[in-house]
């Protein structure tokens, strides 16, 4: 069998496709939990963070494979450690990269030491760090839709004052805001995502639907309408994309289906967005400097 | 009428250092007060425990008849000039909204009538022509208008700036002034700048507010503004030159203890 073979396959297309039932449906509620999340990733710079919280996921997934407990209670656990750390250590972005950099390699070591010490599969092994082959079962979905929840309901509650806090902090806290609440409340949010993005993409992978789809509608829109809509739209597409085209290859994990996809499309829309911004925003400017000259006077 | 803000007997210190004490103060509707000082002064720190960000030592502030707090709807407050992110999902008319209701929980829908307050907000900053653009493609001084679209949104009765000139050419300097002056003769609106630099807005100021080493002077321009007045406050001699419409002071010693953001900054 050819290697293109074996990334694409389409024989028995048919008879796979119900087989994957449940995977779509994790697919979609990651799409739209990851989606509105990485909007927020990108508004407060957080990409680094991200790959930092996802390693030590991955130490605490590791120890729980070693130690015969629920992984995804062991990913989430290493999950919200560092996002509490990050989020009380890292305030200001200089301090927050360097705690960043020391948390992600002592994290990512205790993982693969948990993993060397392990008898078991090596198909689990490696899950948590790369992303699995599609499975999800139906304790994994129920799982997934109840946190899933948690964290849209969240965001949604606190979607004003965090946007106002993450794109203009002191304004924001002149305002009232409770831009220190936020902060660490928002940590909290994005390990739970990355924690139940995990056992899908895999660790190292976790950005591209946590940071890459909101990189990608931002670069064709700067409506705050849009860029959460498109974002949740394109991380969809990437990861139900992803599972479907990951279907029939042999043994290969969905994840370089859904990092390929999603990158794709962030190249699409930037390529788009110079277009629009060397034709649309610029001539708009020049009309925008005209109408304002009078006024300076 | 009671003043906008008022000052009493107020003081704030950070450890045993004092930025200020004994400081009492009125600011009337429609007054441009000026806050003037060397770097590390406190000048910022004012204004945080006027927005009730920074608690005081010892005293009072009170705003509109009422002890200040967080998020008081009497007061605007427009930050120090930073450029905004060109990535930014937010048009010039979200920034203006924010003022108005981000604050709120709850993701907030889009009405009508709330897109004509918006849009009479900018307009009264002349900023129509780019309300449906990215905030992050305008220029530093569009930028800075749309700020103070968003700090008039709720029609405060005291508008708070933090340098809000700095790294402004001239010509926006001027547009901006000119916007605030406008502003509180039409709605008498009390202005505190607080600034570096006097002379962009040295036409308009009625009181100056001097802070240095732990001392303070309130007064007219020609009151404050003079040789004798700051080498008092400063403690050595410092020199203030007037022409027909600048003020040059010469001999301010720099006081690198507490640096905020803009204190590395050079007055323009």
């Amino acid at each position: 069998m050819s290697t293109w073979q074996r990334i694409f396959d389409f024989r028995d297309y048919g008879q796979l496709l119900p087989l994957v039932h449940n995977s779509l449906i994790a697919g979609v509620i990651l799409g739209v939990v990851c989606g509105l999340i990485s909007t927020f990733v990108m508004m407060r710079d957080l990409p680094f963070a991200v790959h930092g919280i996802s390693e030590l996921s991955f130490a605490g997934a590791a120890a729980a494979l070693l130690g015969g407990v629920s992984i995804a209670l062991g990913s989430i656990i290493g999950s919200l450690v560092a996002a509490v750390i990050i989020g009380l250590l890292g305030v200001r972005a200089r301090e927050r990269n360097s705690i960043i950099g020391v948390l992600m390699p002592f994290g990512l070591g205790l993982g693969v030491l948990f993993l060397s010490l392990y008898n078991g599969r090596t198909a689990n092994k490696f899950g948590s760090l790369l992303g699995q082959v599609v499975a999800v079962d139906t304790v994994h979905l129920g799982y997934l839709i109840w946190t899933g929840s948690i964290v849209v309901v969240a965001l949604a509650i606190i979607w004003r004052p965090l946007t106002f806090a993450s794109t203009d902090p002191e304004a924001a806290a002149a305002r009232g805001v409770p831009v220190r609440l936020l902060s660490p409340l928002f940590m909290l949010l994005l390990g739970v995502t990355v924690a139940v993005s995990i056992p899908v993409v895999g660790a190292l992978l976790v950005l591209s639907i946590v940071c890459t789809p909101a990189a990608a509608a931002m670069r064709i829109t700067a409506s705050p309408v849009l860029v959460p809509v498109l974002s949740v739209l394109f991380a969809t597409t990437a990861t139900v994309g992803g599972i479907l085209i990951s279907l029939g290859a042999d043994g290969i994990p969905v994840s370089p289906y859904i990092t390929t996809i999603s990158f794709a499309i962030y190249a699409a829309c930037r390529v788009t967005g110079w277009v629009r911004a060397r034709r649309g925003w610029s001539r708009r400017l020049d009309h925008a400097v005209a109408v304002a000259v009078p006024d300076l006077g | 009428m009671t003043p906008v803000l008022e000052l009493h007997d107020a003081a704030l210190a950070y450890g045993d250092r004092v930025l200020w004490s004994h400081l009492d103060l009125a600011v009337e509707r429609g007054e441009f007060l000026a806050v003037l000082g060397a770097n590390g002064s406190g000048k910022t720190s004012l204004l945080q425990a006027i927005l009730g960000l920074q608690p005081l030592s010892s005293g009072r502030v009170v705003v509109g008849g009422q002890p200040a707090r967080r998020g008081s709807r009497l007061i605007g407050y427009v930050p120090q000039q930073r450029r905004i992110d060109p990535l930014t999902p937010l048009r010039a008319l979200d920034v203006v909204g924010q003022g108005i209701d981000g604050h709120r929980w709850g993701i907030g829908w889009p009405s009508r009538s709330r897109r004509r307050v918006l849009e009479q907000a900018l307009a009264s900053v002349g900023a129509t022509a780019y309300a449906d653009l990215p905030v992050g493609v305008l220029s530093g001084g569009e930028q800075q208008r749309v700020r103070m679209a968003q700090a008039l949104a709720t029609d405060p009765q005291l508008l708070l700036c933090d340098e809000a000139l700095l790294s402004l050419d001239l010509n926006h300097q001027a547009a901006i002034t000119a916007l605030l002056d406008q502003r509180r003769r039409s709605h008498d609106t009390a202005v505190v700048f607080v600034t570096h630099e006097i002379n962009p807005i040295l036409p308009y100021v009625d009181r100056v507010l001097y802070l240095a080493g732990g001392r303070f002077r309130v007064g007219t321009v020609d009151e404050v503004m003079t040789s004798d007045t700051l080498s008092a406050l400063y403690g050595m001699q410092v020199e203030v030159l007037r022409s027909a419409d600048r003020i040059i002071v010469a001999g301010v010693p720099d006081i690198h203890v507490h640096t905020h953001d803009h204190d590395a900054a050079v007055p323009t």
